[in-house]
């Protein structure tokens, strides 16, 4: 497989020029409106976001340096029947990724049954020998999940990376919605697209049924643990606090009393049941992890393993969505529920491995190479798109560290219109579903983030890099 | 609520209330450079300076004492660590920390304040841009205050935000009479003077009572009347007696709210009777500028007792 931005699969177009099921309903009235019009429509969206404060820090930048993510305004559609199958991967995936983690930090039947190497777990930061033994309330480690994934086909869809630790980008799907229709409102009455406004309660309910031994069957509370104000993905935090009703607070607003992690309000010190935290396992606690860390709770991790509180998601779920754990999860997923998987994974060659190594070498052009712990587009490299020096300048890396890598072929993403000056063009997108896990079950929000390239040909879609986002519709039956 | 969450409340209130009220002194001295020449207001000027407490980190710069430079200074200075540009930056900063205490609508209204004062103050302003600039910044407070008024919750959350307005606003007025009597009078020959009331009229504009004032007393400047008016008369929203009634009443509600008083209550209900059993002839004969001071001070204690009751910081 090679690069290719023509022979990709367009969702509107199909290879006869005509448009697709999916955006018949939309094209149609796209086609009747005021092109001057639809301009005017979008630069009112960036002030809406604007006002509203829908931004995110990019680091490195100015000290508090806010940007917007731009957004387009043509919403990617799926129809009912994708997403249903598409539901019933994501599902069975998520189970499996849950399964996966309760038996890596138990029996660790996986790795007996020879499925699973286990010298990936020694010396994986994500690997917490803290939870060793100890099963998180509910037996829940994953609560909440973003499955990133890309299209190569009509039926094709696969799975690019799971986030199963703190996915973000949540607010921008449910935002992105709130924009549209405040800005298309007829278009929702000649469409009928699933609603996605219900995540935020979906995300209380789903919570509180995790609630630990502690609660001792009373109402929940539930509080959104953030960084703080100049984490990049603040907005997100805030916003979903204030939708669940629940408490954002900071590592500086809690403390261990009696037993309990409790936040310091104007009245005193008052439990928390669930705590759904945005910082990662290291800052958790200082006691326990990085000790000079000021985001965390000193001795939750104490309080957590007596059953007095509640962490979503649970410390040490990162070993789950680790690059090098990836290449593994068909594996992973048939061990645990005996099914073939329903959604692929991207074919990838784990370089710690030598042969994988040497094709990896003779193929830098063709490939994309990851780093196993990078985040967000950082240190990869994208062979086709890549001069002679950066590739060579990559490959000295690379030999250096083969176990740090891992390489997949460029795909032949889908793409779907965006709006330009020029009318729609199509751009390659992804797509990151956001799932609920608690023991009452699965909970997938119709819809997700698309993030969308905005250059013509580009593969990067990550808003650190310069993509963008839009709407995510899942028509309705 | 979250301690953090009603400090920072606070502050954002107190913030908003100190950069309107900064801009309210900025007009009454712009006005008082215009009636009576650039250089000899540039004593007015320094009252400014003196009145906000930010004569000493102005003398710092070695800045000349004109307005133009002053009120950029206040406006916007980099300087400045007081400046309008930054209270307004604090006050949304806070806004931020506390995005899930407050509505839409009052996040939208200090998000969209601080946008387009950061572009009004953008660059230096010009004197003939100054009217506009200062009346967009009390424009745009009271907006977030209108904000406040029209969609909250008569809650906690409500009656901290408003604790900060009020702490605030007394606070300012005092400073305002203070160098009324203290600086901008260069000897008690001038009382009467028509010096002495140009000087009382900034005073009285630059709180907004100046229409009121002359409603009540059929256009007369009388100085005692105004100190009165000022500090006792509970109908005029920006007199120290208005600011404790409301005060109490928000301390009131939080009290009720919450089933119990707290240390703070009992500060402000002795500093509040003092109020109300003072005469403005006690005032003065105590001495309007020792009587001003123990207020200040008496408020700074209020606001710190308000700060531990509640647990604003650990």
């Amino acid at each position: 497989m090679t690069t290719t931005t023509f022979s990709h699969y367009d969702e509107m177009i199909d290879g006869q020029g005509q448009v697709r099921p999916a955006y018949a309903g939309y094209r149609e009235w796209y086609d009747a409106q005021d092109p001057r019009w639809m301009v005017k429509q979008g630069k009112q969206a960036e002030s809406f976001f604007r006002r509203t404060g829908i931004t995110f820090n990019v680091y490195g930048e100015d000290a508090g340096q806010e940007r917007l993510i731009p957004f387009d305004m043509v919403p990617r559609i799926v129809t009912a029947n994708e997403w249903k199958k598409l539901s019933i991967g994501i599902e069975q995936r998520v189970r499996a990724i849950n399964a996966f983690l309760h038996d890596l930090y138990h029996k660790r039947e996986i790795v007996k049954a020879g499925k699973f190497p286990e010298r990936l777990l020694k010396g994986n930061e994500a690997f917490l020998p803290q939870m060793v033994g100890f099963t998180p309330p509910g037996e829940v480690y994953t609560h909440i999940v973003g499955i990133d994934l890309v299209r190569t086909g009509p039926d094709e869809f696969m799975v690019l990376e799971d986030n199963a630790r703190t996915p973000s980008g949540v607010s921008y799907m449910l935002e992105n919605r709130e924009t549209m229709m405040a800005m298309f409102p007829e278009l929702f009455t000649k469409v009928q697209v699933q609603p996605v406004s219900d995540y935020p309660r979906a995300l209380a309910r789903s919570l509180a049924a995790c609630a630990p031994p502690a609660a001792n069957g009373h109402r929940p509370t539930v509080a959104v643990l953030t960084p703080g104000i100049y984490n990049s993905a603040y907005f997100e935090h805030a916003f979903l606090a204030d939708q669940m009703g629940a408490e954002l607070v900071e590592g500086g607003d809690l403390r261990v009393v009696d037993g309990r992690v409790c936040m310091r309000t104007t009245r005193g010190w008052q439990a928390i049941d669930v705590l759904y935290r945005r910082v990662d396992d290291n800052f958790l606690d200082p006691l326990t992890f990085n000790p000079s860390s000021v985001l965390g709770i000193p001795g939750i991790m104490d309080v957590y393993r007596a059953g007095g509180i509640t962490i979503a998601n649970a410390p040490g779920t990162g070993i789950a969505d680790d690059k090098a754990i990836y290449s593994f999860m068909p594996e992973i997923v048939e061990f645990y529920t005996g099914e073939k998987p329903i959604l692929k994974n991207v074919p990838t060659w784990r370089c710690a491995e030598a042969d994988s190594l040497a094709y990896v070498l003779d193929h830098l052009p063709e490939l994309v190479v990851k780093e196993v712990h990078g985040s967000g587009g950082y240190g990869m490299l994208i062979g086709p798109t890549s001069s002679k020096a950066e590739i060579a300048a990559f490959e000295k890396k690379l030999r250096a560290r083969p176990e740090n890598y891992i390489a997949q072929p460029t795909l032949s993403l889908s793409t779907v219109p965006i709006f330009t000056k020029a009318g729609l063009a199509p751009r390659h997108v992804d797509l990151r579903p956001f799932v609920l896990v608690s023991p009452n079950g699965i909970n997938i929000t119709p819809g997700g983030l698309t993030r969308v390239a905005l250059k013509k040909g580009s593969l990067v879609v990550n808003s650190s890099q310069g993509g963008g986002t839009k709407d995510s519709w899942v028509l309705a039956e | 609520m979250l301690s953090r969450s009603a400090w920072g409340l606070f502050w954002m209130f107190r913030y908003l209330e100190r950069a309107e009220n900064t801009a309210r002194m900025l007009d009454a001295g712009f006005r008082m450079a215009l009636t009576r020449g650039l250089s000899a207001a540039s004593e007015e000027w320094r009252s400014v300076l003196i009145t906000l407490g930010l004569e000493e980190s102005f003398a710092a710069t070695g800045l000349e004492h004109t307005g133009h430079i002053i009120t950029n200074f206040v406006l916007r200075s980099p300087e400045n660590a007081d400046s309008v540009l930054a209270m307004m930056e604090n006050a949304r900063t806070n806004a931020r920390m506390v995005r899930t205490a407050i509505t839409r609508e009052v996040w939208e209204a200090t998000n969209e304040s601080w946008m387009i004062l950061k572009e009004v103050l953008a660059r230096p302003v010009r004197e003939a841009d100054l009217g506009e600039a200062l009346d967009t910044i009390r424009r745009q407070t009271m907006l977030v205050r209108g904000a406040m008024e029209g969609t909250m919750l008569r809650n906690d959350i409500y009656n901290f935000a408003y604790m900060g307005t009020h702490i605030e606003r007394a606070d300012n007025t005092a400073r305002i009479l203070d160098v009324k009597y203290h600086v901008l009078l260069p000897s008690l020959a001038w009382v009467g003077s028509r010096l002495d009331n140009a000087q009382w009229e900034m005073v009285l504009r630059s709180v907004s009572g100046e229409r009121a004032f002359r409603w009540m007393n059929a256009g007369a400047l009388d100085p005692k009347g105004i100190a009165e008016f000022l500090i006792l008369d509970g109908r005029f929203p920006r007199s120290l007696a208005f600011c404790y009634d409301k005060l109490a009443s928000n301390m009131a509600s939080l009290a009720y709210g919450y089933g119990e008083a707290a240390p703070s209550h009992e500060l402000l209900r002795q500093a509040n009777a003092r109020l109300q059993q003072t005469g403005i002839a006690q005032i003065f004969e105590f001495g309007l500028h020792e009587f001003i001071t123990q207020f200040i001070n008496t408020n700074r204690q209020i606001a710190d007792a308000i700060a531990a009751d509640y647990r604003f910081t650990e």
